[in-house]
């Protein structure tokens, strides 16, 4: 509590402690969001410094891993508006037993595609919900939306993943 | 129904081509950085060039000495 109200004094060692604390997080989840550990450790780094900008609007009997979430998670997702986004992915994507991998190889590139071309709030929460199987609740708290229309959101990418899979096969060939 | 099936499948397929992140350990302490980025911005706040503040205090006292100055102003802005 004393830690917090010297942060929010302007405290740079409050400010330290705190980011001591907090990077290990902070970077775990905004890494699950942009999957790059390089850009992750930026957007950490950027986060704590909206963080320490901010700091007189903190309360300090407010809970400060929320709101570094909640931060963390726009300066994500500015990320993902502003930047062409590249997702790893593995090899071992399931197919059709006995499929050509050069067929395989395609509806990788295509998913990989489909995915990138969804808004970038639509593609932060599905891949919190559908690749990271984060709970609703917490995706709720840390996008700052209710938990409906984070469903909604999610409801939404899936259904325009679908549109843009259906044309080129990929829907029907999946396992 | 059917919708419901194939949204299903599209979130097995999302699945199955886009892993869960395994390593999301950080490796290093991020605080040299950190440092950095505050230094360069106070740094960058402090860099204002000399002529932009003569600029600003010519522009506040012609403000302060003709007041009627102010509508013209906030009309070509």
């Amino acid at each position: 509590m004393e830690l917090l109200a010297q942060f929010a004094a302007g405290d740079l060692e409050a400010f330290e402690v705190l980011f001591r604390q907090h990077q290990k997080e902070v970077y775990a989840w905004i890494v699950r969001i942009v999957r790059d550990s390089g850009i992750a450790e930026d957007l950490t780094v950027e986060t704590f410094w909206r963080i320490y900008k901010s700091r007189a609007r903190f309360r300090p009997d407010g809970n400060f891993r929320a709101w570094a979430r909640r931060i963390a998670t726009n300066a994500a997702l500015d990320h993902l508006r502003g930047a062409r986004h590249e997702t790893e992915l593995p090899d071992d994507l399931a197919g059709a037993p006995g499929e050509d991998p050069a067929v395989r190889g395609e509806r990788r590139k295509h998913i990989k595609e489909a995915f990138h071309q969804l808004p970038a709030k639509y593609r932060l929460v599905a891949t919190l919900a559908l690749i990271e199987e984060e709970p609703y609740e917490s995706i709720s708290q840390a996008v700052g939306i209710s938990v409906a229309l984070v469903k909604v959101r999610v409801f939404r990418a899936v259904r325009m993943l679908r549109k843009k899979l259906s044309p080129l096969g990929v829907e029907a060939t999946a396992k | 129904m059917i919708d419901k099936e194939n949204d299903q499948k599209i979130k097995d397929l999302l699945k199955h081509a886009i892993a869960p992140m395994k390593d999301t350990e950080l490796r290093r302490d991020l605080w040299p950085q950190m440092l950095r980025k505050l230094d360069e911005q106070s740094a960058f706040a402090n860099n204002v060039p000399w002529f932009d503040w003569a600029l600003a205090a010519i522009l506040s006292a012609v403000l302060l000495l003709f007041p009627g100055t102010i509508p013209a102003l906030l009309y070509h802005l």
